[in-house]
């Protein structure tokens, strides 16, 4: 009775899975495995992935091998009587020993090399502060004066709200877009300080294969050097619970060729400062006001 | 107690003595009434955990906010994951060690009844404490189970109580384990030598000195944000000179213990379970109580592999990962033994050793992706993903949760002296199994792909794999309202069960009449009943 009445709730809800508007432009069925990235690290990440991912495949066919063969052979209902002086084994116990401490170390090499390399923020070409707050981020080119804040695009910001009336799933890029993205130039070592202002955040963009976390009082430091021919714009966003709005401070970093990148830069200085020089007889009436 | 020892003296055992009416439970000393009232306890909070986590999963069936609100969402989060693992699974591994330590020992109660009475009653009245903080202004505490500051700093009226709750549930679990510890010391039967212990008593003596290491070091780190918070202290405020990090480093030389905790007394269980039903002695018997008391030591080397990403220096990372890998040596060791064990074994397939194979190969998946989670470099694209979320509930679900159920299943002949309904138990089994994993193995995709987790809303690529692990919440968590109905049936109506239930089963507590009775083992059983018990 109770498990008919569970199955039927189940076929219901599953119907309804069914004929629910999934029907968004972009399936994501495929999505299964980590993304290989668009850096050199980024792809010697996925290859120690996939290799300890293999690793374990191997270790389970194996083990689960032999217990779905104890489980079929040795059934008491096939006549299997029990061997119980099999209690010990000094040899088998001492080769399952050792054969994983070997096959950690095979595995621990390639990854403290790797570790080693993605720590070494050596000669790095251009430095951009990250600050995470609540909620959103700001960004500092501390070589050329340029800063911005960077949240949440305006539509998806008003469709998110609940009850808004909008179908997210119209919405291209829905909480992976912002009014301001991060740009950045590629074939160069770019190196950003990760910090935050009020509680603690993490900047994370898949394709780059960088997470750190952004902590007040802190200044971390990570770096990538996008492929030359990687151009593009990548999406990541906040990974570390820091309030209300958490899953709403996306991360968008568009990586431009370098000649590009040097005029954005350019022109964004002017404009800035243009901007911050017009807003100085602004400012001066509101204080004078103020006082 | 003088008068239990009188009754021993005179040879004369009071089996049914026991007070009647609500006075039986409020002032209750004995070890079977406060074991069960601590099963209860646990399901309980089992299920308010579980409608959390189905609220959750509601929310998340498809990319928009539909049902609460951020804050609210992330506070389900939060005492999800305080239900669940304070609540339900911990007081449940305590329930159990009272029912069944001094069965399996020869021991008339636990050693500090009046105590044991204490630990458990402390706990309602934390998890009230707790669950009232939903209905305060500004919500329950929102800062995940973790409760890092500045963020949990940030909590308004919910802060001090959840505080509180969280001081309770340490001093409930010191006393627990106090008591665990000086039971198994003192009050074995003569011939029970340590080695000749059964597992589950081994793993609960190990757990019980793991709770006593690390349940202070918590105390302090929420004592400390509770100053921060009301006495101006900076210990974790960056802006007075404090160190955010450093509360991290604390949390986790505690949390990683509790891991330990969490899963070792399933550890136990599961060799209990294996042996009986494959009616072969456990392969590797030391090597058990070696490997258990190996990961216990580990578990204090390894709490930084939760941090790789707060900026720890290189030297730093190397240590914390090779330490964690090396975890994966004595985990591997027992689960060879515990396959060994099925090897050239007589093997049945009940409730309970069904759920003992399920958690074998999905504790193992678990497992596989701890060892994954340890290589830094790779951690750096799982951390805080999704890919974690399923780590860590394919050993607490399937792993901790699964031993629980399969215990319960093993133990509830000797409990009620009837036997529950097989085919409704591998009814339960079955769906528990297939929706668990529909529910959790597609999570692995999500984070692998890039979903982050605790947010209540998402770009909309996740949107598939989302809708097919709330499919297998709504599916796991109906499944499991089988579980007191087979309960409520086998103590109303279940047939007889003999005093051993099972027919491999070795061990004191099958020298017992079943159901046990009120009080047993007054007389301690020869040492050739231990030694019968202790064939391995």
């Amino acid at each position: 009775m109770m498990i008919r009445k569970a199955l039927a709730t189940l076929s219901a809800i599953v119907s309804m899975a069914a004929l629910s508007p999934a029907a968004h432009a972009e399936s994501g069925w495929h999505l299964l495995n980590m993304t290989q990235g668009v850096t050199d690290i980024s792809r010697r990440i996925y290859g120690l992935h996939m290799l300890i991912f293999w690793v374990c495949v191997v270790i389970g066919v194996v083990v689960f091998g032999v217990m779905i063969y104890s489980m079929l052979k040795f059934r008491k209902s096939q006549g299997a009587v029990a061997d119980t002086t099999m209690v010990h084994n000094t040899k088998v116990e001492v080769i399952w020993t050792v054969i994983p401490v070997a096959i950690l170390v095979a595995m621990a090499v390639p990854a403290a090399n790797t570790l080693v390399e993605l720590e070494d923020t050596r000669n790095t070409e251009i430095t951009i502060k990250v600050t995470g707050y609540q909620w959103g981020w700001q960004y500092d080119y501390l070589e050329n004066g340029v800063v911005f804040f960077s949240r949440l695009s305006r539509e998806a910001d008003a469709a998110r709200r609940m009850g808004s009336g909008t179908d997210v799933t119209k919405i291209e890029h829905y909480l992976r877009d912002v009014d301001n993205p991060l740009v950045v130039p590629v074939d160069t070592k770019v190196r950003l300080l990760v910090t935050a202002t009020d509680v603690i955040h993490a900047w994370w963009v898949p394709e780059l294969a960088l997470k750190k976390d952004a902590i007040p009082g802190y200044v971390n430091e990570i770096w990538f050097n996008i492929d030359a021919d990687k151009a593009g714009t990548y999406r990541g966003q906040c990974v570390e619970l820091c309030g209300r709005d958490h899953a709403f401070m996306p991360i968008v970093v568009k990586a431009l060729p370098k000649d590009d990148f040097q005029n954005w830069l350019k022109t964004t200085a002017a404009s800035q400062k243009q901007a911050a020089a017009s807003q100085q007889p602004d400012a001066a009436p509101a204080v004078a006001n103020a006082g | 107690m003088a008068h239990d020892s009188q009754a021993v003296a005179h040879g004369d055992t009071h089996d049914e003595h026991k007070p009647h009416g609500w006075r039986r439970w409020i002032f209750a000393t004995n070890h079977k009434d406060i074991g069960t009232m601590y099963l209860i306890f646990s399901g309980l909070m089992f299920f308010i955990g579980g409608v959390m986590a189905m609220i959750i999963r509601a929310e998340l069936f498809k990319p928009g906010l539909q049902f609460v609100d951020p804050q609210f969402f992330n506070s389900m989060t939060t005492m999800h994951a305080l239900f669940m693992l304070f609540g339900a699974v911990m007081p449940a591994w305590t329930g159990l060690a009272n029912w069944q330590i001094p069965l399996q020992i020869g021991a008339p109660d636990m050693a500090l009844p009046r105590l044991n009475n204490f630990s458990f009653w402390i706990l309602p009245f934390a998890f009230t404490l707790l669950f009232c903080t939903l209905f305060v202004p500004g919500g329950g505490p929102a800062s995940g189970w973790t409760m890092y500051p500045p963020l949990m700093l940030q909590t308004s009226e919910a802060f001090p109580m959840s505080i509180f709750a969280v001081h309770l549930m340490g001093a409930s679990s010191i006393l627990g384990s106090i008591n665990v510890i000086v039971t198994i010391m003192n009050m074995r039967a003569p011939g029970m030598t340590l080695l000749r212990m059964p597992l589950f008593v081994w793993s609960w003596l190990i757990t019980a000195y793991l709770l006593i290491a690390v349940m202070p070091v918590l105390a302090g780190a929420v004592t400390m944000l509770l100053t921060d918070h009301f006495f101006q202290t900076t210990f974790f405020t960056a802006a007075g000179g404090g160190d955010p990090v450093m509360y991290q480093h604390i949390f986790w030389f505690f949390g990683h213990p509790e891991v330990y905790i969490l899963i070792l007394p399933a550890f136990g269980i599961i060799s209990e379970i294996i042996p009986t039903f494959a009616r072969k002695p456990i392969f590797g018997y030391e090597a058990m109580v070696y490997a258990i008391a190996s990961i216990a030591f580990l578990s204090f080397i390894v709490w930084a592999h939760h941090m790789f990403t707060v900026g720890m220096p290189l030297a730093g990372q190397l240590f914390f990962m090779l330490s964690t890998m090396l975890i994966a040596i004595p985990t591997g060791v027992k689960v060879f033994n515990w396959s060994a064990t099925m090897w050239k074994g007589s093997l049945t397939f009940e409730t309970p050793m069904l759920f003992a194979i399920s958690f074998l190969f999905l504790f193992t998946i678990g497992g596989f992706s701890g060892l994954m989670l340890a290589i830094v470099p790779a951690d750096y694209q799982y951390h805080d993903t999704y890919f974690v979320v399923a780590h860590f509930h394919y050993v607490i679900v399937p792993g901790a949760v699964f031993s629980i159920l399969a215990a319960v299943y093993y133990w509830l002949p000797k409990w009620t002296g009837k036997m529950y309904d097989e085919r409704l138990g591998k009814t339960h089994f079955w769906l528990s199994t297939i929706f668990v994993n529909v529910l959790f193995f597609p999570q692995h995709f999500l984070g692998l792909a890039g979903m982050p987790r605790r947010i209540p809303d998402y770009a909309t690529q996740f949107t598939d794999w989302n809708m097919v692990s709330s499919i297998g919440a709504f599916g796991f968590g109906l499944s499991q309202i089988l579980f007191p109905y087979i309960i409520w049936k086998c103590v109303k109506s279940g047939e007889p069960a003999p005093a051993r239930a099972w027919e491999g089963a070795k061990g004191l507590e099958w020298e017992l009449p079943s159901p046990a009775p009120h009080h047993t083992w007054e007389v301690p059983p020869s040492p050739e009943v231990v030694a019968r018990g202790a064939e391995h």
